[in-house]
C-alpha cells in the first residue's frame, strides 16, 4: 500500500508489516538478512530480530537517559517540572512495590521501575503511524521494520522468562532447594504421613509445575497478545481507509496516478496531527481547527482519509490505555510473583 | 513470529537496564525524594510552631497593651490628683497670704491709730494744761501736778 511503489495486495501489506527484520544464517550457509517470512523461518533458532533488539535498546537507553539525567541532579530542593514527572513515576512504582511486596529487597523496586517504563516506551511505539518508520527504513534499504518490540513474541517472552528465572532464583535463595521442592510437591494436596506424601508427590508436582510454568507464559503472552492485536488493528485501519481503495481515493489518483506516494500520506498525517496538537495546546481556536482540518481533508482528497484518521485517532486514544495498562500489569505481576517467591507457604 | 535467539539478547538487555536502574537511577532519586519529604515535614512542623509562637506573641502583646493602658490610667489619675493638690495648695497659700497682709495692714492701722491717739493725748494734756492755766490764771506747776495730769490723760 502506502509503503511501496509496486502493486501490493492487502495481505502482502499486512504480512510485510508483521515481518521482523531477521538476521541469521541462510540455507546456503551465509549470514544475512532474511528477505521473506519463509526465509526467516528457515533460519531456525540462531537468528536475531534486529529491529526488535534495536528499538528495545534504543528505548531502554531513552529510559536510562531520561531518568539518569534527573537522578544525577536530584536534590531535595524545589524540583523542575521534568524532575517532578520522573519523581511521580518513581513514587508510583515505589508505592506499588511497597503495597505488594512485603520483604526487604533493593532489587525489586528498580526492576519494577525499569520494566514499567521500558515496556511503556516500547508499547508507545505503537502510536507512531504504522507506515512512517517502515517507509523510512525501506527508503534507506532495510526491507522490514517492526518498530514495536512488544509485538514481537521474542521480546515479551524473553522478559517473562527472565522474570521466571528470578522467581526460581529467589525461591531457592529464600527457601533453599529443599524448601522449594517441598513447596512444589507438598501442595495443593497435603498429607501427614510418609505414605500420603509419597502418593501425592507426583500429582502435586505436576499441578505445581503447571502453575509455575503458567506464570511466565501468561506474563509474556498477555503483553504480546494485547500489543500484537493493537498493532494489527492499526494496520487494518491503514489498509481499509488509506490509499488505493476504489472511489474514495479517486481524487488523489487523478493527481498521482494509481498509487499515491507514501511521503504524501506522511505529510498529510503530520499536518493533521500538527493541527490537532496545536489545538490541544490552545494555539488554535476550535473554529480554526475545524476549518484547517476540513481544508486538509479536502486536500488529501476524500472521506476515506477522514474516516481513516478518525478511526486511527480513536483507536490510538483507546490504545493509550492498553499501552499504559499492559505496562502496569506486567510490572505488577512481576512484583507479585517475586513477592510469592519470597514468602514461605 | 519465530522464537529465536532474540530471546537471549533481549534478556541480556533487560538485565543490563535493570542493573543500571538499580545502580544509578533508583538510589539517588529515592534519596532525594526522601530528603525532600523530610524537609517538607520539617517545614510544616516549623510553620505550625511559628503559628503557635505568633499566637503566644499576640497574647503577650495584648497583655502588655492592657497593662500599659492601666498604667496610663493610673498616671492620669495621679496627675489629676496632683493637679487638685497643687490647686488646693495654691489656694491655701493665697488665703494665708491674704490673711497675713490683712493682719499687717490692720496692725499698721492700729499702730497709726495708737500713734494718733498718743499724739492726741499728748496734745490734749498740754491743751488741758494750757486751758487749766488759763482758767486758773496761774502757772500750774507741771511737776507738782504730774500725778493729776497723768490721771487725766489716762481717763481720756
Amino acid at each position: 500500500m502506502a509503503s511501496g511503489t509496486e502493486n501490493v495486495t492487502p495481505s502482502e501489506y499486512i504480512g510485510h508489516h508483521l515481518q521482523n527484520l531477521t538476521f541469521g544464517q541462510h540455507a546456503d550457509g551465509s549470514w544475512g538478512i532474511a528477505h521473506s517470512a519463509a526465509d526467516a523461518q528457515a533460519m531456525g533458532f540462531w537468528s536475531f530480530n534486529v529491529d526488535t533488539i534495536f528499538w528495545a535498546v534504543v528505548l531502554g537507553i531513552g529510559f536510562y537517559v531520561m531518568f539518569r539525567s534527573v537522578a544525577k541532579k536530584a536534590n531535595s530542593g524545589v524540583p523542575t517540572r521534568f524532575q517532578a514527572l520522573v519523581e511521580i513515576i518513581v513514587e508510583f512504582v515505589d508505592t506499588s512495590v511497597r503495597e505488594s511486596f512485603h520483604g526487604t529487597s533493593k532489587f525489586i523496586a528498580p526492576l519494577a521501575l525499569t520494566l514499567f517504563v521500558w515496556i511503556f516506551f516500547m508499547n508507545l511505539m505503537d502510536l507512531i503511524p504504522v507506515d512512517w518508520l517502515p517507509w523510512v527504513a525501506t527508503q534507506v534499504g532495510v526491507p522490514y521494520q517492526k518498530v514495536v518490540p512488544t509485538t514481537d513474541v521474542n521480546a515479551t517472552m524473553s522478559m517473562a522468562i527472565t522474570v521466571f528465572i528470578m522467581i526460581i532464583f529467589f525461591s531457592i535463595k529464600i527457601k533453599g532447594v529443599s524448601g522449594f521442592i517441598s513447596e512444589l510437591t507438598g501442595q495443593p494436596f497435603a498429607a501427614k504421613g510418609t505414605l500420603g506424601k509419597a502418593v501425592f508427590f507426583l500429582p502435586n508436582l505436576l499441578l505445581e509445575t503447571v502453575a509455575l510454568l503458567a506464570k511466565p507464559i501468561s506474563l509474556g503472552l498477555r503483553l504480546f497478545g494485547n500489543l500484537y492485536a493493537g498493532e494489527l488493528i492499526f494496520i487494518l485501519i491503514a489498509v481499509v481507509f488509506t490509499a488505493g481503495s476504489g472511489v474514495f481515493a479517486a481524487g488523489l489518483s487523478s493527481v498521482f496516478g494509481e498509487h499515491v506516494p507514501a511521503w504524501f500520506w506522511i505529510l498529510a498525517t503530520a499536518s493533521v496531527f500538527a493541527t490537532l496538537w496545536l489545538s490541544m495546546k490552545g494555539a488554535l481556536s476550535n473554529k480554526r481547527t475545524v476549518l484547517l482540518l476540513a481544508i486538509e481533508m479536502l486536500l488529501v482528497g476524500g472521506l476515506a482519509f477522514l474516516g481513516g484518521q478518525l478511526m486511527h485517532f480513536g483507536w490510538a486514544v483507546f490504545h493509550l490505555l492498553v499501552v499504559t495498562l499492559q505496562a502496569f500489569i506486567f510490572m505488577m505481576l512481576t512484583i507479585v510473583y517475586l513477592s510469592m517467591a519470597h514468602e514461605h507457604h | 513470529m519465530n522464537i529465536n535467539a532474540t530471546l537471549i539478547l533481549q534478556s541480556i538487555a533487560m538485565m543490563i537496564f535493570v542493573w543500571f536502574c538499580m545502580k544509578f537511577i533508583w538510589p539517588p532519586l529515592l534519596k532525594a525524594m526522601d530528603e525532600r519529604r523530610e524537609r517538607v515535614a520539617e517545614g510544616l512542623a516549623a510553620s505550625d510552631l511559628a503559628e503557635k509562637e505568633l499566637e503566644a506573641a499576640k497574647a503577650t502583646a495584648g497583655e502588655q497593651i492592657s497593662e500599659a493602658r492601666d498604667k496610663a490610667g493610673e498616671i492620669l489619675d495621679q496627675a489629676s490628683q496632683r493637679h487638685s493638690q497643687i490647686l488646693e495648695q495654691a489656694k491655701e497659700d493665697a488665703t494665708g497670704e491674704r490673711q497675713r497682709q490683712v493682719a499687717a495692714a490692720e496692725a499698721e492701722i492700729a499702730l497709726s491709730a495708737n500713734q494718733a491717739r498718743e499724739e492726741l493725748r499728748a496734745s490734749v494734756a498740754s491743751l488741758a494744761v494750757i486751758g487749766a492755766s488759763k482758767i486758773l490764771e496761774k502757772e500750774v506747776d507741771e511737776e507738782a501736778h504730774r500725778e493729776l495730769l497723768d490721771k487725766l490723760i489716762a481717763e481720756i
